[in-house]
């Protein structure tokens, strides 16, 4: 199976690195864009590791996802900071923009939408991430503005 | 030689405003105008100033502009570069005493900044192990392992009194001294930068503005108590930083500052880098070392604590990222230096993050011992809108609640401690008068109940039944005895969750209900929230003047 030699070559990159759960999987999700039953499967038996493990790691951690998502992923801070400065005004715009709730994605197929917490940037609150990129000091048009960029473009945006 | 340098914050903040397009702007303009070879581009850290866009500092002159645009650029080129003449719209000034004074002949006592953990940040390129190196970098190591023994190392920390900066303000030089004296083949020094309590970036611009501090910090804690691998666990949405402690460690190498037999003392020390996943628990040191262990971040029974079973069941020091980064300034300058900082039960200095409804956000470094209305007025140049002071939140999402009557409190530990309030990861969120208190109980127990990790049922079920109760409450279906079952959910949380998550999780809340319990009554008999409709459009309407 050309999935289990390519869990193979990531777990194999670790060799020399004790305890490489996290790297591994992450690496792995990179590769097939989320953690399904077949990949964790593949990694348990190339790790040695019990699949109900890495499963509890996998479900555990917020960056992890055993299901499908979105070609991009907005995260949305709504702590204290972002959250007294109008972060839930940009949520509910970036919602009725995309057409989805939180921990959902769009039809197409394009964005999945979730809440991220403080992302550390509080001074510029309040802050979105879209894949790699961070936003700040948003405001609900300026959320809309850069979400329509991605559509538009379909690649990102610097 | 260059003839000017021009020093440009690259840092996750101005980043997100648009700082790499100006630079490569800048670059490209300054080799139009064949200047290339006399003035140098360089990215540094944080220059500690916010939301005025993208800062940059022209040197040798220290004109600092702000809100700087790809537009811009060209101004700043032809008319500073070239003409030698400022260029006022953007030229970053503040007014003092009526006189408009420029950024960066502010004297000290009207920033009322100390700057020891960012003495380098924004100063020097943080990618450049050199610069670090010209601005006394690893000297305190060389000290160290060339004139003074390990319990001598030991010994200036603990007589610094240098209390922990990740939150629990734990002496230290007393932590090392457990871990010394366990006795094992192998010890570990983990640098916890998992910063994650909401309204904290202090760790963030430490590791982005200066990670060789970081990095020598975490080899002299090696040599003090035997430990020669060391871990900096980052967290996994900090890419930056990440990049930029990557880049800091395999310089390191390269230099011989890390890898065996430093300095030819016999010292061997090395560094890997951890990167998290997304758990605001992590930052727990054991469910930080059960992450590390490839495991659910998931904290552990204690005691035995990290400096005797830790890491892969070795003795283990975790420190916070500011803590380590004051480390070599102890060893250099001496423990009766950095006593003499701050107050006497509470040494030093202290980073915090100023976020929420404040004019100038960000992030400081002061003396203990300051007053809020110093850090909101003075320095945070106040609140936005001309509206009036509500409370402060001090140390994060966890934090102890302030109000007007705490403004003139000087600022430490203990202080805080008189108060139900602590310095924890060192935000002060502000809030104004127009934010309605309930709304912002829900979103600190939202946080909770989305970072309780699971493992204990008061955590995971009373976030929850919180968070259902405020939410009643906030919509106007609270009925009375909602606020006492609040308060009995809180007190059992505080005495019986596992960790310190769930039993610092209540004190906002006790908080809040203590100084505004006013607020909760009234939303309950006038069913919900008076302040809904006007605040937003309120809110909407300051954002479109910022
Ligand atoms: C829920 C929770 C979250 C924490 N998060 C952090 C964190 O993000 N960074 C940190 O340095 N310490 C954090 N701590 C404190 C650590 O457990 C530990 O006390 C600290 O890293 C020790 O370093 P210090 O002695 O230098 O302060 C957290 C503690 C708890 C209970
Ligand atoms: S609270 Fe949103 S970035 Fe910190």
């Amino acid at each position: 199976m050309a999935e289990l030699a390519k869990v193979e070559k990531i777990v194999a990159a670790y060799k020399d690195i004790k305890t490489p759960l996290i790297y591994i999987l992450k690496d792995v999700q990179k590769e097939f864009g989320h953690l399904s039953e077949d990949v964790l499967t593949g990694v348990a038996r190339t790790t040695n590791i019990p699949l109900a493990e890495i499963y509890g790691v996998a479900t555990f951690y917020s960056l992890f996802t055993t299901k499908p998502k979105g070609r991009h992923i907005v995260r949305c801070c709504n702590n204290a900071p972002c959250h007294v400065n109008g972060s839930k005004q940009v949520l509910n715009k970036i919602k009725e923009y995309l057409g989805v709730e939180t921990g959902e994605t769009t039809p197409c197929g394009t964005f999945t939408l979730e809440f991220t917490s403080c992302l550390g940037l509080c001074a510029v609150a309040p802050v979105m991430m879209i894949d790699d990129e961070v936003y700040g000091n948003l405001t609900p048009e300026k959320a809309m503005a850069i979400l329509k960029d991605y559509k538009m473009k379909g690649r990102s945006h610097a | 030689m260059h003839r000017a340098h021009i020093l440009i914050a690259m840092d996750a903040h101005t980043i997100s405003q648009g700082a790499r397009t100006v630079k490569d702007a800048l670059v490209r303009s300054l080799s139009l105008a064949g200047l290339t070879n006399e003035v140098r581009v360089v990215e540094t850290g944080s220059l500690g100033i916010y939301n005025k866009g993208v800062v940059l500092v022209v040197y040798p002159d220290a004109v600092y502009y702000a809100g700087v645009t790809v537009e811009d650029v060209a101004d700043i080129v032809s008319e500073h570069i070239i003409k030698g003449r400022v260029v006022e719209r953007l030229w970053l000034t503040e007014f003092i005493e009526g006189k408009r004074v420029a950024y960066a002949a502010v004297p000290p006592r009207f920033s009322k900044q100390v700057r020891v953990v960012l003495r380098n940040a924004g100063i020097i390129d943080p990618e450049s192990i050199e610069e670090y190196i010209a601005h006394d970098g690893y000297e305190a190591l060389g000290k160290a392992l060339t004139a003074m023994s390990p319990e001598q190392v030991l010994q200036q920390v603990k007589e610094s009194k240098i209390q922990g900066r990740g939150g629990a303000f734990f002496p230290s030089g007393l932590k090392w001294e457990f871990a010394a004296k366990e006795k094992a083949e192998q010890k570990y020094i983990i640098c916890n930068a998992d910063e994650g309590e909401p309204g904290t970036f202090k760790d963030r611009l430490i590791l982005e503005g200066d990670p060789h501090a970081i990095i020598e910090g975490m080899a002299l804690a090696g040599y003090a108590v035997g430990a020669s691998e060391g871990f900096v666990y980052i967290r996994g949405e900090y890419l930056m930083s990440i990049g930029r402690m990557r880049r800091a460690i395999d310089q390191a190498r390269q230099h011989g500052l890390l890898g065996e037999n430093i300095f030819d003392s016999g010292f061997s020390f090395d560094i890997e880098i951890r990167e998290g996943a997304g758990a605001y628990i992590c930052g727990e040191e054991t469910a930080l070392i059960e992450s590390i262990e490839g495991k659910r971040g998931e904290p552990r029974d204690k005691p035995p604590f990290p400096p005797s079973v830790g890491l892969w069941g070795k003795p283990t020091i975790v420190n916070n990222v500011e803590t380590l980064a004051n480390i070599p300034q102890i060893i250099l300058r001496g423990a009766a230096w950095y006593r003499a900082l701050g107050t006497d039960a509470c040494p030093g200095t202290k980073v915090f993050t100023l976020v929420g409804n404040i004019n100038n956000p960000g992030l400081i470094e002061v003396p203990m011992g300051i007053t809020l209305r110093e850090i909101i007025y003075d320095i945070g140049h106040g609140i936005p809108g001309g509206k009036g002071f509500l409370l402060a939140q001090m140390g994060g999402t966890t934090g102890g609640i302030l109000t007007a009557e705490h403004l003139d409190i000087p600022l430490a530990a203990d202080t805080l401690r008189k108060v139900d309030a602590g310095l924890g990861s060192g935000a002060i969120l502000v809030v104004d008068d127009s934010q309605c208190v309930i709304d912002l109980v829900k979103c600190f127990v939202e946080f909770f109940n989305h970072e309780s990790c699971g493992k204990c049922t008061l955590c995971r079920e009373g976030t929850g039944r919180l968070l259902e109760l405020l939410e009643k409450i906030s919509d106007g279906r609270g009925k009375m005895g909602d606020i006492e079952l609040i308060e009995r959910l809180a007190t059992t949380m505080m005495s019986g969750a596992f960790c310190g998550l769930g039993q610092a999780a209540p004190i906002p809340i006790l908080g809040c209900l203590k100084y505004f319990r006013n607020e909760f009554v009234n939303h309950i008999s006038n069913g919900g929230c008076a302040m809904v409709d006007t605040k937003y459009a309120m809110a909407e309407n300051d954002l479109a003047i910022a």
